[in-house]
């Protein structure tokens, strides 16, 4: 059946993702609960927010007084890259990728679903043969949300009686990051963009303070790359 | 902060993750007719961000104090070489990581 084939492969895709986000999710759960939070917090965040980093500095935020301005701000802060997610998104997130059945609640349910480990398997718009792109995409991003409430609950539950040392687990995220990198420089014709995205967000690393470098790398980094347009893109699109 | 507080920042959190996620969506609608640089950017714009993204995971490391980010260093390239050699990411992922484990917890402890 081709649906077993498809969850299959998605599986198989989302490992590396399945591994980082349950002891990233244990950590946060027995983080959040080390402050003094109660069990529920860090499972109801996983389902809602389903946002790694930001979910850190909620525990913050939810330790402190009541300040829901501060909590607009923070999120926009901390999750703006999300919007140049949803930039690439617009191509994959269509009705021909997603099927003419209940498009928009799919439409819907994958944009919320949008966090760095999901756009860095779903950004690609051609899959395997044989392979169903619409149920992929779907299964892609529900199995990683699954993955990500099963590390939290597990934390908030049960973190003070894991015994193993964990320490360094969360390498496996930067690891996937540079496989995908190192996918993105062979494929790509000019082989700047991506070099220009280590260097200056490394420069705005080193200039801005650590909690708000990620907006200006994002826009510098596209400033530049419009402005090298002609040199970089790989042909006429029009 | 009382529970309805916490439940109350929980929703305004999840609201506006949301919105960043949905922003380029109500931006452009019509995903058929996209301006020229909006296609362009799509092209480009993943290679970049997965550099910045390598960058923003290793965003904690000192090059001048404790390990120096020699782990680090030492993983990245253990997976590449496996990845550039092998083919298969999710051994250079596995391999990389347990490298990276056994680096912090035992020999640059």
């Amino acid at each position: 059946m081709k649906n077993n084939k498809t969850l299959k492969y998605a599986i198989i895709k989302t490992l590396p993702i399945l591994t980082g986000f349950l002891f990233m999710g244990i950590s946060y759960g027995i983080y959040a609960t080390s402050k003094g939070l109660p069990f529920y917090i860090p499972i109801l965040t996983s389902i809602f927010m389903e946002a790694g980093s930001m979910e850190f500095v909620g525990v913050n935020l939810l330790t402190s007084a009541f300040n829901p301005l501060n909590c607009i701000f923070i999120t926009l802060m901390v999750n703006a890259r999300h919007i140049f997610y949803g930039l690439t998104m617009l191509n994959i997130y269509t009705k021909e990728n997603l099927g003419e059945k209940h498009y928009r609640f799919h439409k819907l349910h994958l944009i919320f679903g949008l966090c760095d480990e999901t756009f860095s398997i779903n950004y690609q718009n051609t899959v395997k043969e044989g392979i169903d792109k619409s149920k992929f995409i779907k299964y892609v991003s529900t199995l990683n949300h699954i993955y990500w409430i099963t590390g939290c609950t597990i934390g908030a539950l049960f973190g003070s009686f894991i015994k193993f040392n964990t320490l360094g687990i969360d390498f496996v995220m930067t690891a996937l990051f540079v496989v995908i990198f190192i996918n993105q420089f062979k494929e790509s014709k000019s082989k700047y963009p991506g070099f220009i995205g280590i260097i200056v967000t490394v420069a705005c690393l080193l200039i801005f303070p650590k909690d708000y470098f990620l907006i200006p790398s994002f826009i510098i980094i596209i400033v530049i790359l419009v402005i090298f347009k002609n040199k970089l893109r790989k042909g006429e699109t029009e | 902060m009382n529970t309805i507080e916490q439940l109350i920042s929980i929703a305004i959190m999840a609201l506006v993750t949301f919105f960043t996620r949905a922003f380029s969506f109500i931006i452009f609608p019509n995903s058929k007719k996209l301006p020229k640089i909006i296609i362009y950017l799509q092209e480009v714009l993943p290679y970049a961000i997965f550099g910045l993204l390598i960058v923003y995971c290793l965003k904690d490391v000192s090059i001048i104090e404790g390990s120096h980010g020699l782990p680090e260093l030492i993983a990245i390239i253990l997976v590449a070489l496996i990845y550039i050699r092998f083919k298969n990411s999710l051994v250079a992922i596995f391999i990389g990581t347990i490298s990276y484990m056994l680096l912090v917890q035992v020999i640059f402890k």
